[in-house]
């Protein structure tokens, strides 16, 4: 276990009703990094933030923090504070009371109380809002507020639950970065929970991936996005393009009735495998030039770039991201760079994939 | 025209507002001002504030705090058990059963309870304490009082617990409260509105009590609803009768008022 590591996940699994919700997680969690827990809903990423925060104990395993057991330890006994999804701030309570209510229950005296909560407060943009009732806030407000009163109590882990999702796609992107920003100027570790892989990519230092109550993959937002383990992953992040092929060897794979140079390597010899590229790494050229051909079937234009659907000889869709567009039924030419192709192994673990990687690319995939 | 039709809709409740609750009003205040020989006097507005009715005034209302104190004290924490049970459904309607009963029956049951020879007595004799005199006391009327009531303090608080969002109770928690902490800072404050409207529900009607002076205990308790009582059957005096019930109707205006701004926040 490395040094830094605040909470130490071992084996942890967890059933409701002989429900299987976690089936035994393991994962280890740092000091002052921001961390996703990334999934669809029903994913259990709920369910782990709830049992780091206290309010559910694990059915098997055990949770260390700091080193220590904290299977047993009531939420009010733990150096954590959650930001609510529904922010869940007392109605009766003023801004101001919120936040000191950490505070007041730790029996601080009310000259540092008053203190620490106007920093917190400034922390978060919301100088002079102490009196401000709760329910004159707007959404973005509440938001902060939520996070000034876990923050005032300087908690070594906060953990935040979907905090964002009530709010308008403008706010949401702004309180991104204002998130990241706070996280590092606090120190501490976030842990935050979303099922918008756009927000997991934007704020976190690690993602963890998680699908049915386990861990698929986990990593930098960068070797999540380039390296998906599996068709799950590399679905569920970003737009992709799956489709089957067969590794001749090491640095060739064919597919779509033709034969790559790519980059992977460690795999069987003609070894069934699915290929991942991205939409945006295949470039449009004009009809006989590229590396495939396809028909154009569809188009829609996104604002930022056309999204195109083109379908090959063997009958695989394409999908192309490109500024520029095209016409419908139009032949068309694609290319792309061999680094451009990630090869997936089917029921691959995730240990002997990184392994795997750092055979060939002499990194560590973290 | 949809106005039109709200207000020909409005005129079978106006009609009985009018007859039911405006001219009674009227009719108690105007009674109010004749003494017993029909001539028109403000004697019993006097009248009242002679230690015999201030006395009974006090009663009344000591009564009635206690009542709804021990009521509260009672229903909060049931209410509070209710929302925590499976088969709540089914708890509720036991509760909710007997208040479908007749006041009058339940009251003769507690006799028979509470009698000399009844069953609590004889509970009493055989663990050695020995017989006491419970019925007809000051105790056995707030007893079955309270029991009587309960129903009405539960159900308004059962609901605003029921209502109570579990995220503001994980909050306290989180943010390092204890049970008790979140009890007093979050739960109760946050269900006040239904503990306001179950004191009401208990303290108004308490406050006019007067079947259960006499059945419970035995007129030892005097309160304004039974000078209420005597006044119209008994001695026929009723300008005094309709003087103490303006009294009443104005205990029972205020505590609604009071009640209205967070009276019980202070307390």
């Amino acid at each position: 276990m490395a040094e830094n590591t605040i909470i130490h996940f071992n084996h942890v699994s967890k059933q409701f009703d002989g429900e299987t919700i976690l089936r035994d997680i393991s994962f280890e969690i740092e000091r002052g990094k921001f961390y996703t827990l990334l999934g669809p809903s029903g994913c259990g990423k709920t369910t782990i933030l709830r049992l780091i925060a206290g309010f559910l104990e694990p059915s098997g395993g055990t949770i260390e923090f700091d080193g220590h057991s904290v299977n047993k330890l009531p939420p009010n006994k733990r150096q954590v504070n959650t930001v609510f999804q529904d922010y869940a701030l007392f109605p009766h309570l003023n801004v101001f009371e919120n936040v000191a209510f950490g505070l007041r229950i730790n029996k601080l005296p009310n000259k540092e109380i008053a203190t620490r909560v106007k920093e917190a407060l400034h922390f978060v943009n919301l100088d002079g809002y102490e009196n401000r009732e709760i329910a004159d806030l707007s959404g973005g407000q509440k938001q902060r507020v939520a996070i000034a009163r876990a923050i005032v109590n300087r908690p070594q882990v906060l953990l935040l639950d979907e905090p964002l999702s009530a709010l308008d796609l403008k706010l949401r992107t702004a309180m991104q970065s204002e998130l990241r920003q706070l996280q590092r100027r606090l120190g501490i570790t976030f842990i935050f929970v979303t099922h918008d892989q756009e927000e997991a990519l934007a704020m976190s230092d690690e993602i963890f991936v998680l699908n049915k109550g386990k861990i698929e993959q986990s990593g930098s937002p960068r070797s999540i996005y380039d390296e998906p383990i599996n068709r799950f992953v590399a679905d569920f992040i970003g737009e992709s393009n799956i489709i089957p092929g067969n590794m001749v060897r090491d640095r060739v794979v064919s597919f779509a009735g033709k034969v790559f140079d790519c980059v992977d390597q460690g795999f069987d010899e003609n070894e069934a495998v699915e290929i991942v590229i991205r939409p945006e790494d295949l470039e449009l050229k004009q009809r006989g030039e590229g590396l495939l051909q396809v028909r154009v079937e569809s188009q829609l234009f996104r604002g930022v770039h056309y999204e195109i659907i083109g379908k090959d000889k063997d009958g695989n869709a394409w999908m192309i991201h490109s500024t520029k567009s095209t016409k419908l039924g139009e032949e068309i030419g694609l290319f792309f760079e061999p680094e451009a192709i990630h090869v997936m192994r089917h029921g691959e673990s995730e240990e002997d994939f990184d392994r795997r990687l750092e055979s060939y690319e002499g990194v560590c995939h973290v | 025209m949809s106005k039109k039709l709200n207000n020909t809709y409005l005129i079978p409740y106006l009609l009985w507002i009018g007859l039911f609750v405006v001219a009674p009003l009227g009719m108690i205040l105007y009674y109010s001002f004749f003494d017993i020989e029909g001539h028109f006097s403000i004697g019993n507005y006097i009248r009242f504030f002679t230690p015999i009715y201030l006395k009974m005034a006090a009663s009344s209302i000591s009564y009635a705090f206690l009542i709804t104190f021990f009521t509260l004290l009672i229903a909060y924490p049931a209410a509070y058990l209710l929302t925590r049970l499976k088969n709540r459904q089914l708890w509720l309607l036991l509760i909710i059963l007997p208040t479908w009963i007749n006041v009058l029956l339940k009251a003769y049951a507690f006799i028979g309870l509470l009698g000399t020879y009844g069953l609590a007595n004889t509970l009493l004799a055989l663990s050695g304490i020995g017989r006491q005199q419970i019925l007809f006391t000051g105790f056995s009327f707030v007893f079955v009082s309270v029991y009587l009531f309960i129903p009405f303090m539960i159900l308004p608080i059962y609901n605003s617990l029921e209502k109570l969002n579990t995220s503001y109770v994980d909050a306290a928690y989180d943010l390092g409260a204890s049970s008790w902490a979140t009890f007093r800072r979050v739960i109760f404050p946050l269900t006040l509105e239904g503990v306001k409207s179950g004191c009401q529900a208990v303290f108004i009607p308490a406050l006019s009590l007067f079947m259960l002076t006499r059945l419970i205990a035995g007129n030892r308790v005097i309160t304004l609803g039974t000078a209420i009582e005597e006044h119209f059957l008994v001695t026929q005096d009723w300008g005094m009768g309709a003087t103490i019930a303006v009294f009443l109707i104005l205990a029972m205006v205020l505590v609604m008022v009071l009640m209205g701004r967070g009276w019980v926040k202070r307390w």
